[in-house]
């Protein structure tokens, strides 16, 4: 599942010869035109690139012929820089890898630990850890509306989704501190408990956030041109999804039922009431429209878990120096992109021996290449928008 | 009322008065007069672009829930001019493996046609500065030469975005005149002149919005494709080509790019409004604020779609226009022909 999916250069090119090849076979006038191919690097300075993924696309014309992926331009070398810094140390630095789903990745590294410490956890951090987790869902997932709506030239989408999450990033500030880059989940519970008035404040945001998803969802997801360029586009069938180990959305919007928060529940999630949306198409659209109904669900799960908020403490205190037995876990949570996993390997002293991430991005962009031929240029756009990758948790 | 409406009139036959007591020759005198009126369309030009440039960020920022340029001078109008002042100053980089003469030619071509387009509009009653009874078919053969110098900003940057830009200009503004000029047969037709003087003189009764709707409707999206204007900006496409033809430019040849954009819009939403809208008729107001009203209204309306519809796809664009609008654009002159043809019969036979 690692690097399998990231093709290396000389095996890539291979498979976009073939892939020419056939394109020439299947239309005899391709050939009669004398056409050239050529290859241009979309990225990794390109306005909707996302980042700094670079794809190097071979097209004919407009059409894709094949693709590559090209990634590392955002490698920070976390994973190595954990092994020189205490367990409570490397806490911060996990929001960093998924920045747009901060207190997600705190949440993951939390579990780890506190597996591999038998560490317990307050009843009342753990629904604090549902509130402010689905908060942070529903942020990640409105960027990722307004960040799709945007690569398709919808501006004005854009700025109500962004506005609306200003909102979401408003309660988490008020909760931590910081608006992005949360340290607020920590093995043991959370680091403070709720703000007064927070569920006033919560009920307050709620409300705007309804009233401009429906603006949101009725200046776009009706909108023809908007239909034309996602729908039947970039199609990934349940059974190539779950070939490439995709996860999150992106593999619900392709008809597998799969969340961890329902099917292998963490913290508190088997004692709340919530769905998981499921599409059937697999196109760009069900991918796009599958964070709009999981936006709902989201903030469903925060109402249920604020009316029942137990009294008590928020967190189990850990000594300064925490140093684990040796032994090794594998924690994962359902992050706003699909199944983010972490292994940690102790060898019994105040740092990790080593610590892997398994981010969802990562393996969901491996099928890019295999969907983009064919496609047009403003296709792979939409396409790789709609699987709503960040390079901070691909390069890591 | 009158002196008022026909206030440039007055003043350009007083001068023309005063040239002929002092003994110009008629041909220098005509001259004079020839640059009086350039300059006077030349400020027009400069000071629209600056206001529609402001006025673009300001209604976007309204529809977006935000403020929009508001510091620099009173309600942020002098934004746009600082912006030009600016990118006068910023350095002009060329690419070095850039076709130099192509590269530098281009963006002066595109200004240039823009600027001689407004010499043929009909500001008011006998206010064209150039006043020529071919005047529509002039404009619309002029207005389709702006797509080569677009092809030679594409082709000569030697960049494969810039191409990409370019070659969608291409198949884009050449696809897309056809239903335009199509469009624009209706009212040649209901006012029997290819003059643009004497179609405003013709909608002194009703405008042609009213008897041409299907023609105005194809008129407003091949004019937003002509354009490249959202939700046809496959040019630019700043998602996708980052910024299309235009990428390689900088400072100042990237600003007149940018003003020559700026300036068609102004110069279609006044061919539009002269067309269909009445140009200069109205009442009371004298003729040119009517004119520039109804061409800002128009403005207005453009700016308002680009800003609420996401960009199409270039091929279903493309199949858009040959398999929906030009047929469309025939059956209205088919429908126009057959309604004079009526209106002529039904008149004679009820004198």
């Amino acid at each position: 599942m690692r690097d399998s999916s990231i093709g290396s250069a000389d095996g890539a090119a291979g498979s976009v010869t073939a892939v020419a090849a056939e394109a020439r076979a299947a239309d005899p006038a391709l050939d009669a035109l004398q056409t050239e191919e050529y290859t241009l690097n979309l990225g990794p300075q390109h306005p909707s690139t996302h980042g700094v993924y670079h794809a190097k696309l071979r097209l004919n014309g407009e059409s894709i012929v094949g693709c590559e992926n090209v990634i590392g331009y955002l490698h920070r070398g976390m994973e190595k820089l954990a092994e020189s810094r205490t367990y409570a140390q490397f806490a911060p630095y996990t929001a960093r890898f998924d920045y747009l789903a901060g207190v997600l990745n705190n949440w993951g590294y939390a579990m780890a630990l506190e597996k591999l410490g038998g560490i317990a956890v307050p009843e009342r951090a753990e629904y604090i850890r549902v509130i402010v987790a689905e908060l942070q869902r529903i942020a990640s997932h409105l960027v990722m509306l307004s960040s799709m709506v945007i690569d398709l030239n919808a501006v004005t989408g854009w700025m109500y989704a962004f506005t609306a999450r200003e909102g979401i990033l408003d309660l988490l500030e008020a909760v931590s501190g910081s608006r992005m880059n949360l340290n607020y989940i920590v093995a043991g519970g959370v680091t403070e408990d709720l703000p007064e008035e927070f569920e006033a404040k919560v009920k307050r945001t709620f409300e705007d956030l309804h009233a401009r998803l429906d603006d949101f969802d009725r200046l776009v997801s009706g909108n023809e041109i908007f239909l034309g360029r996602t729908r039947g586009i970039g199609v990934i069938e349940s059974g190539q999804a779950l070939e490439y180990g995709m996860t999150g959305p992106n593999l619900r919007a392709s008809g597998v039922d799969l969340d961890l928060r329902k099917d292998a529940p963490y913290g508190i999630y088997d004692k709340l009431d919530f769905d998981v949306p499921v599409l059937r198409g697999g196109d760009s659209f069900d991918r796009y429209h599958i964070r709009l109904l999981e936006i709902h669900e989201s903030v469903r799960l925060v109402e249920e878990a604020m009316a029942g908020l137990p009294q008590g403490p928020v967190r189990t205190k850990l000594p300064k120096a925490w140093k684990p037995a040796a032994g090794e876990v594998f924690e994962q949570i359902e992050s706003a992109r699909g199944i983010q996993g972490y292994h940690i390997v102790s060898d019994g002293s105040a740092k990790p021996y080593r610590m892997h991430l398994r981010s969802p991005s990562f393996v969901n962009i491996g099928v890019l290449p295999e969907l983009a031929p064919g496609l047009t240029i403003q296709d792979f756009v939409a396409t790789l928008a709609s699987l709503d990758i960040v390079l901070g948790e691909i390069d890591r | 009322m009158q002196t008022l409406n026909d206030l440039f009139l007055i003043v350009a036959s007083f001068f023309r008065g005063i040239m002929g007591s002092l003994g110009f020759p008629p041909l220098l005198t005509d001259a004079v007069m020839g640059l009086v009126s350039f300059v006077a369309v030349a400020a027009l030009v400069t000071v629209n672009i600056i206001v529609i440039l402001w006025v673009d960020r300001r209604v976007a920022s309204f529809f977006q829930e935000r403020l929009g340029p508001n510091r620099v001078g009173p309600f942020g109008l002098l934004q746009s001019v600082n912006d030009a002042a600016k990118l006068i100053g910023k350095e002009s980089i060329m690419p070095a493996a850039a076709d130099k003469r192509v590269y530098k030619l281009a963006p002066v071509i595109i200004f240039t046609v823009t600027m001689i387009l407004y010499g043929f509009l009909p500001y008011g009653r006998g206010m064209s500065p150039v006043n020529m009874n071919a005047g529509l078919l002039f404009f619309i053969a002029l207005s389709s030469t702006s797509t080569i110098a677009i092809l030679m900003a594409g082709w000569g940057s030697n960049n494969k975005y810039s191409l990409l830009g370019g070659m969608r200009t291409v198949a884009q503004v050449i696809s897309y005149e056809i239903p335009l000029a199509f469009s624009m047969l209706g009212v040649v037709m209901l006012s029997g002149s290819l003059n643009l003087g004497q179609i405003s003189e013709a909608q002194r009764g009703i405008w042609f919005v009213f008897l041409q709707p299907l023609a105005f409707f194809i008129f407003l999206v091949s004019a937003l494709a002509e354009l490249a204007r959202s939700p046809f900006d496959m040019t630019e496409a700043e998602q996708e080509l980052i910024a299309g033809y235009h990428t390689e430019y900088t400072g100042m040849r990237f600003a007149l790019f940018f003003m020559a954009e700026y300036a068609n819009l102004f110069c279609v939403a006044a061919l539009g409004a002269t067309l269909f809208l009445g140009g200069w008729s109205g009442p009371i107001l004298p003729g040119y604020i009517w004119f520039i009203g109804k061409t800002w209204f128009m403005v207005l309306v453009i700016l308002w779609l680009r800003w609420t519809f996401p960009r199409a796809r270039i091929d279903k664009m493309m199949k858009f226009n040959w398999k929906f609008l030009i047929p469309l654009s025939i059956l209205n002159i088919l429908l126009t022909g057959v309604g004079i043809k009526l209106y002529q019969y039904f008149t004679t036979v009820g004198r």
